[in-house]
């Protein structure tokens, strides 16, 4: 246990137990109350025209015909927002460039204004009294489309000769930016004995929650307060980021409201154009307005994922030892910047690329470029997984020009278990974790020994079968503010919480994190139970609506527990520092004297105490009590500002056969050892993994968001763009190493996001093991069916070696 | 413009006049408020939508509610009354859902898969489950909680 480990964690209940959640209950009888099931009184309905172009000049926009169709209230355009002063949405986060100059930040309207800059960008909003009406009203605007030439991949955007989106991005470029001692990474490179190299894409993905988004807007004419209905991670910063940049609303005449939000993985967390036009919308019709998302919609306007091109090039001595890494990558941030976009392939990526390596110098140089697509912003691991899959696919290659096991030259380079704070030289402090170990116990139950038997096996069967071994470090509970903000970060990521104990006993726990599917109704509660020794059913936990909840940060970069779990476990302590003066009073004994343990306040030594409920309501409606030193009520709030990263880290496993005739992908097995510091509840953890997993197995083997050349989407609906189905992916196999994080409470590190890191470049190695025999050929994700059958086609089967057994 | 339906949902008769246009799903959430049944896609793909129409699952958003005339629909609101059902007590046991989102359809859909495959293998789940997607919890749990629920149902409860 860490050092400042509170002494109300020594009781152990709750925690570490699988407790059902107690969501669930309104989740299958089908009384969730996700957004879209809200509705309001007097509610009219939004659609949004949105370009059908990629990048073309708005040179006039009609809305006579439309505004005579039948049920419309009311059409805006952008130059409506213009002329009412609606400002742009904002970047949360400001990269200055190699140069020392602040990154290139055009403005991003809430509804287009002289030009598209991607299929979806919003043109006009209608607002009918029903939605039908104001899709079929939509059709009736007549837009002036100057059609332009698009830039759609970022590597071609940069070269001379492009489509320009803005005029003051040269190039397209947002940003050149670089970390690292690149004359150190030079020198090394100048006398290694071994270089491995790698060309790679990292696909753009789209995190497809399965609740499409959902905005209502409803304004108060009496009192003029406005409130939001969103589906979002984070309310509070919808409230800041709206409130005081685009629609100039004080904080106490705005309410944010995220109910049950069906999943997010990133793509929630932004502030969107949605919701500022239904929120400003209400007060200008004075009804409230309603929006939802269909999924197509959701395709061309949630930010997407990934979207990375990559060389990376990796220095050794003669034993397979790494000397330094330098890595190049071109990042497409989309049309417009998403709210933390920027950090993504800078502060969440390229400080991730030691890995669990010891590599004494690394350089990495991202230039972040504009293109006519849909903004990119962090996705499920958000540069974490950008940048586990460059390294572990580079070691894979490092391993083959060492001819060594791949098991064996990722030891030869670990971090060793014993130096711990671990700086690495892209400034990070790793505080713990023992990655011998997890690698030791996925191989163990992926039955690394046997392996080539089966290989063999499945050759006789027309199978080319393989194995991909995959390290990874994450750094979660975003964000320690002072590191935060020297990084780019434009406000700190505390997090809060306020324990309310009530008269008899029971607790309401309002916390500044967002559940949408990571069970904190249950695992916060978890908290509170062990905390203050009361049953996980006498707790309650409030999040998403800023109306109750003092402030937060919200949820995303597996940092509720972390961050928002170590508010909690402050303002227990203060809940049970108070208690136990009001149980001195009560058992006129000295305050240093009491001790509370298993939700009971008693005289050390003695049999004299008194129980958590008796104080509660003591310190509500007391009779006895120290009124000249202790103010009446039990209600406290904490924030939490976290000392440094977490890092989980962990070993994932992949086994695979490719059938040669399809080219078809089945996944034998899937292992992940995973360091996730304590648990609390393993049940929802494991689940987390899973979740995880299919996400990162989905980005290997299934999913790609295509454009075509004029910057259309061409994998824009279910139909094209390839969920992981349940028959895609087999059981898992998950076990947990645990190495405290040193520096928060609970000594918990986050689990998050850790199968959408790991299991990448585990099925990739996979993949490219299994094709060994055919050459060293180069995959890039997806490894769909079709590739591979076209690779396997294009090479003899005479380099087969099963072949004659055949 | 409108026309008259009339059906049973949920054991209750019910009678509206609706746009030709009106798809099953919209009738369910925005006139009966019937808001446990979802719509996750527009394609048909996703099944959050699934309700029982004369005791066979269907996607509600690929019907109009004019096709239901006189049909029998069970939506997820109606699967149990105070206690849950067993696939539904079986999928919180096993932590079959993370979101919530998908989880009626879910539902939905594996009871109707137990009522024709009273016990399933993890290989049937996994081929029934193709019209149904989960971004959650990679389908591990779900293919354990529907075992399980399939097990508990135990060809006693009608569903």
């Amino acid at each position: 246990m860490p050092d400042d480990a509170p002494a109300a964690l020594s009781n152990g209940g709750g925690i570490g137990a699988s407790v059902r959640r107690k969501e669930d209950f309104r989740f299958l009888t089908g009384q969730g109350h996700f957004t879209d099931d809200l509705n309001r009184p007097g509610q009219t309905h939004a659609y949004l025209l949105r370009s059908p172009h990629a990048h073309a000049r708005l040179d006039a926009i009609d809305t006579t015909r439309a505004l005579a169709a039948p049920g419309v209230v009311a059409i805006f355009t952008g130059a409506d927002l213009a002329a009412a002063g609606v400002g742009g949405l904002p970047c949360g986060w400001l990269i200055t460039d190699k140069h020392g100059k602040p990154m290139v930040e055009p403005p991003h309207p809430v509804l287009a204004q002289g030009k598209v800059r991607h299929v979806g960008d919003p043109v006009a909003v209608v607002i009918a009294e029903s939605r039908d009406e104001a899709q079929d009203a939509a059709e009736l605007i007549d837009v002036s489309y100057g059609v332009l030439p698009a830039a759609v991949e970022a590597t071609d955007a940069i070269k001379p000769g492009a489509a320009q989106l803005f005029d003051e991005a040269p190039a397209n470029t947002c940003y050149e930016w670089e970390i690292g001692d690149k004359s150190a990474v030079d020198a090394a490179f100048a006398k290694a004995k071994l270089v491995a190299k790698l060309d790679l894409i990292n696909n753009r993905l789209v995190a497809n929650p399965m609740e499409p988004r959902a905005a209502i807007g409803e304004y108060d004419t009496g009192s003029g307060d406005y409130t939001l209905y969103t589906t979002s991670q984070n309310p509070h910063v919808i409230r800041l980021l709206m409130g005081a940049f685009v629609l100039h609303l004080p904080e106490h005449k705005l309410r944010v409201v995220a109910p049950d939000v069906g999943g997010g993985f990133g793509s929630k967390i932004y502030h969107y154009a949605e919701e500022a036009i239904v929120t400003w919308a209400s007060a200008k019709v004075k009804r409230p307005v309603k929006w939802t998302s269909d999924r197509s919609e959701a395709f061309i306007s949630d930010a997407q994922g990934r979207d990375h091109a990559s060389h990376a090039e990796l220095a050794m001595d003669e034993n397979g030892k790494f000397l330094a890494l330098r890595v190049d990558t071109v990042a497409n941030m989309g049309a417009y910047l998403s709210t933390f976009a920027p950090a993504i392939p800078t502060i969440l990526y390229a400080t991730l690329l030691a890995g669990t390596y010891t590599t004494p110098a690394i350089h990495v140089a991202v230039r972040a470029v504009f293109t006519n697509t849909v903004p990119v912003d962090a996705y499920r691991g958000a540069g974490r997984p950008e940048a586990t899959y460059l390294l572990e696919r580079l070691v894979d290659v490092a391993a083959r020009v060492a001819k060594l096991d791949p098991a064996e030259i990722r030891r030869r380079n670990f971090i060793p278990t014993d130096a711990y704070p671990y700086q690495t030289p892209v400034a990070l402090q790793y505080d713990s974790g023992d990655y011998f170990k997890t690698l030791e116990m996925a191989l163990k139950t992926a039955d690394r020994d046997g392996f080539e038997a089966r290989r063999a096996d499945a050759a006789t069967r027309g199978k080319l079968r393989g194995m991909g071994i995959a390290t990874y470090i994450e750094a979660c509970g975003i964000a320690p503010s002072a590191v935060a903000g020297a990084l780019g970060a434009r406000a700190g990521l505390y997090e809060t919480a306020e324990v309310r104990v009530h008269p008899t006993g029971s607790v309401t726990l309002f916390t500044g994190t967002h559940s949408h599917g990571q069970g904190h109704e249950t695992t916060m509660a978890q908290l509170v139970a062990s905390g203050l020794g009361v049953s996980v059913d006498q707790v309650e936990v409030v999040h998403g609506d800023t109306s109750k909840i003092p402030f937060g940060m919200g949820t995303y970069g597996s940092r509720s527990l972390a961050v928002g779990g170590s508010a909690v476990m402050k303002a227990i302590d203060k809940v049970v520092a108070k208690g136990r003066k009001i149980a001195a009073h009560l058992l006129e004994a000295a305050e240093a004297d009491v001790e509370f343990s298993d939700g009971t306040f008693r005289v050390s030594g003695t049999d004299r105490s008194k129980s958590f409920a008796e104080i509660a309501f003591t310190a509500y409606v007391p009779h006895n009590y120290p009124i000249d030193t202790v103010e009446p009520g039990l209600d406290e709030t904490a924030f939490y500002d976290p000392k440094n990263f977490t890092y989980p880290s962990g070993a994932h496993v992949a086994e695979i056969e490719i059938d040669r005739e399809t080219g078809v992908v089945e996944i034998v097995k899937f292992t992940a050892a995973d360091d996730f510091g304590r648990i609390i509840n393993p049940m929802i953890v494991e689940g987390q993994v899973h979740g995880g997993l299919a996400q990162g197995i989905g980005q290997a083997l299934y999913e790609s968001a295509i454009y075509d050349k004029d910057g259309q989407l061409l994998t824009g609906s279910f139909m094209d763009y390839c969920m992981p189905r349940a028959a895609n992916l087999p059981m898992f196999d998950v076990a947990t190493n645990v190495t405290l994080c040193t520096h928060n409470p609970l000594g918990v590190k986050g689990c998050g996001e850790a199968g959408a890191i790991g299991a990448p470049a585990a099925i990739m190695n996979a993949v490219a093991d299994a094709l060994s025999p055919l050459g060293d050929i180069r995959v890039d994700m997806p490894a769909t069916a079709a590739k591979l059958w076209h690779i396997i086609q294009s090479h003899p089967a005479t380099h087969i070696p099963a072949q004659a057994a055949e | 413009m409108s026309a008259p339906v009339s059906m049973t949902v949920n054991g209750r008769k019910v009678t509206a006049n609706v746009e030709p246009r009106t798809l099953l799903v919209q009738y369910l959430r925005d006139q009966l408020g019937l808001t446990g049944t979802h719509v996750g896609c527009d394609t048909s793909q996703c099944g959050a939508c699934l309700v029982h129409v004369d005791g066979k699952s269907v996607k509600s958003c690929t019907m109009l509610v004019a096709q239901a005339e006189g049909a029998e629909i069970l939506t997820i609101e109606g699967l149990s009354s105070g206690e849950l059902h067993p696939m539904q007590a079986a999928f919180k046991e096993h932590h079959g859902l993370q979101c919530g989102f998908c989880t009626p359809g879910m539902v939905m859909s594996a009871v109707d898969l137990v009522k024709q495959n009273p016990a399933p293998t993890e290989h049937d789940i996994r081929d029934w489950l193709e019209g149904n997607i989960c971004r959650c919890t990679g389908y591990h749990n779900i293919v354990k909680a529907v075992e399980a629920g399939a097990k508990a149902m135990g060809g006693s409860h009608a569903g």
